[in-house]
């Protein structure tokens, strides 16, 4: 309107008109190119735009592998619990929603506002691994900024009986202790993922792909007898409050495939509720921590001298006057007194425990045999079960041997062993020669044993360990009803600081039934029993018999004794023993 | 020429038609197996639970004490025990 009210047209040069076509329709052909590009040659790009509208990749959890024992009783099982989570900026709520949250999550008003406030966090965790059906209901509050997360939380249905073997998982699903940590690639499961197609609602409509499947962890199966072990943490824990000791630690094997089937220690923990634990309680004293085992070495000292035809069973030993000086240090026998004549068989040196004896036997022998046979047993090396922190023991270089620590190895002082690798040596008697392996995972069949003694000398060492423990011997409280046993004390005193503390003792038994087939072999250990009596054959032995008596009859294997009563004898009448 | 291209168009959306329902068919279909599968983890997690709870009831120091204490059982006297070996059976 106004260009016609201009008095005059202005003429423009013909070039913009076409130049303004041209952009225009390069414009276009650009446009056009681009089309045909993204739909036939770059395909990609616009099928995962509209694939984001709908499609979505999942995780899949996986679970962590149960726990079981040997007859399939479960020790350890995870299950899906919820922790409760917040973003400070954005919770928003009112004084009265605050106090019914914290009373959900039975957490003090105060302290839920304090994690509110901690300004400069972007994620606090509220509460973890609560039931889903409390997380739920915090989540009806209806508060912004508060989430919830799944988790799997680990049970433990045995408890404190079982924690040493079993150990526990942290917050995160990962072992810590134990079997859960030491076989934590077998349990841990690997969480998959997979991409599906959702709808309006949130359904899934279409599994897309599996990207990666979900490895659910494998269950594992035990060597421990739940029933062995509640029987042998019973007996364990009342010797330790009864002997008012400091810790305790018991081990039972299975003689033919070398199975640990009981093992447990004290004090202990309960894996389900992990409030103020102590070193003590954790450490799983019968794989991690050695002793002076004391008298219980001396079988293998005899039988290594009979094998290599030194003495016989029967070769008398002079022992008397009960002491024996070996350059500026006196070996003591405690029971000098009760058997003063003095001159004893090989096999009484085991029954009295003679420690003058076992040191004159150990000395007819060169220094480098019997540190062969030590190792040969298992000591100072490391038992191998694949546990955490196993101990290996000390056993020296046969070398730096002095006479007089030859003479002192031969009952067990100058040597340390742990109590698993003490058990496993007794094996060797139990199965006439062979050292058993250990598993702590059910194998169920007979393992392959390595040969140390001659089945005969096993055999031999077999009665006279069983003469220890008829009257007369160290241990008659180590007697059962129905089945033959044999095993040996021990009585140590505690090292400390670089000498022999006088008062504290490490009171151990170790033995086997039935005598004539060996099942079992039990180690017990008590240690600085301060109650009055420190003897092992008072404090160990009991516990040896009653769980030996329990396990066999579990176990149903065959009597191989008269079944009557065992008469104990009065106090006083056993033979003492110091090492 | 028409009537053939007629009818074809017909086949056509009869067709269409048909993929469509079946596409809403298998969606559906896959919903309730979804759904199932759901419910088969819950039961696994149930499972757990029981086995669980069946454990912690089992408990043998648990039973122990019951057998002991409430029933007044006690583990019966060596000399009442008769062995009986089994026949044909490696003797264990």
């Amino acid at each position: 309107m106004s260009a016609a009210s201009l008095p005059m047209m202005i003429r423009l040069p013909a070039w913009r008109a076409r130049l303004a076509v041209a952009l225009l329709l390069a414009a276009f052909v650009v446009l056009a190119g681009r089309s045909v590009y993204l739909q036939s040659m770059d395909t990609g790009f616009l099928q995962g735009k509209g694939e984001a509208r709908y499609s979505r990749v999942l995780e899949v959890p996986a679970t962590r592998g149960r726990i079981v024992d040997r007859n399939g009783e479960a020790l350890a099982i995870s299950t899906p619990v919820k922790s409760v989570w917040a973003i400070p900026e954005d919770v928003n709520a009112t004084p009265a929603q605050l106090k019914s949250l914290a009373a959900m999550l039975s957490l003090d008003p105060r302290e839920l506002g304090r994690k509110f406030a901690e300004g400069e966090r972007e994620f606090v965790y509220l509460k973890r691994q609560i039931a889903p059906e409390a997380a739920a209901r915090v989540l009806e509050l209806g508060i912004a900024g508060i989430h919830q997360q799944s988790e799997y939380r680990r049970y433990y249905p045995g408890g404190e009986t079982m924690s040493h073997v079993i150990g526990f998982t942290g917050v995160n699903d990962t072992g810590q202790e134990g079997i859960e940590l030491a076989q934590q690639a077998v349990l841990a499961g690997a969480a998959g993922s997979r991409r599906v197609i959702k709808d309006r609602l949130g359904r899934i409509v279409e599994d897309v792909e599996s990207i990666r499947a979900a490895q659910d962890g494998r269950d594992l199966t035990l060597a421990i007898d739940s029933k062995i072990q509640n029987l042998a943490f019973g007996a364990l824990k009342a010797a330790v409050e009864a002997h008012k000791a400091k810790a305790g630690a018991i081990v039972v094997l299975d003689v033919r495939t070398g199975e640990v089937l009981a093992l447990a220690n004290m004090p202990t923990y309960n894996p389900n509720n992990r409030a103020r634990l102590t070193g003590a309680q954790l450490r799983n004293r019968v794989l991690t921590d050695t002793f002076e085992p004391g008298s219980t070495l001396k079988p293998f000292t005899v039988g290594l001298a009979i094998e290599t035809g030194r003495i016989t069973p029967q070769t008398v030993i002079q022992t008397s006057p009960g002491a024996l000086t070996i350059g500026s240090y006196t070996i003591h026998d405690s029971h000098a007194g009760g058997n003063a004549g003095g001159a004893m068989s090989a096999a009484q040196v085991i029954q009295k425990s003679s420690n003058v004896g076992a040191a004159k036997i150990a000395l007819s022998m060169p220094r480098e045999e019997m540190h062969d046979m030590f190792k040969r047993v298992g000591f100072g090396i490391a038992p191998r079960l694949g546990f955490p922190g196993e101990a290996i023991g000390r056993v020296r270089e046969a070398k730096t041997w002095r006479p007089v620590e030859q003479a002192t190895m031969a009952y067990g002082h100058g040597i340390s062993v742990s109590l698993i690798q003490l058990a496993r040596a007794y094996t060797v008697f139990a199965r006439d020669g062979e050292l058993a392996p250990l598993s702590l995972l059910k194998t169920g069949v007979p393992a392959e044993g390595k040969r140390v003694f001659s089945p005969e000398v096993a055999r031999a060492l077999r009665e006279m360990l069983e003469s220890a423990v008829q009257p007369g011997g160290t241990a008659p409280r180590a007697r059962i009803v129905g089945w033959r046993v044999g095993g040996k004390t021990g009585t140590a005193h505690k090292q400390e600081n670089g000498g022999y503390a006088a008062h504290k003792y490490v009171s151990s038994f170790v033995g086997f039934a039935p005598v004539s087939d060996p099942r079992l072999v039990i180690a017990v250990m008590v240690d600085e029993p301060s109650a009055g009596q420190y003897y092992g054959g008072l404090v160990a032995a009991p516990v040896f018999s009653q769980v030996m008596q329990g396990a066999l009859r579990l176990l149903g294997a065959p009597y191989d004794a008269p079944l009557s009563p065992i008469e104990l004898p009065g106090e006083g009448d056993e033979a003492k023993e110091n090492t | 020429m028409a009537k053939l291209n007629l009818l074809l168009l017909l086949v056509l959306i009869v067709c269409a038609l048909g993929l469509v329902t079946s596409q809403h068919e298998s969606r559906k279909l896959f919903t309730g197996l979804e759904r199932e599968q759901e419910r088969a983890r819950a039961l696994e997690v149930e499972f757990g639970q029981l086995q669980l709870e069946s454990s912690t009831w089992g408990l043998h120091s648990r039973v122990e004490k019951i057998a002991a204490g409430t029933l007044g059982m006690r583990a019966p006297d060596p000399r009442r025990v008769r062995m009986v070996e089994v026949h044909g059976e490696q003797k264990k």
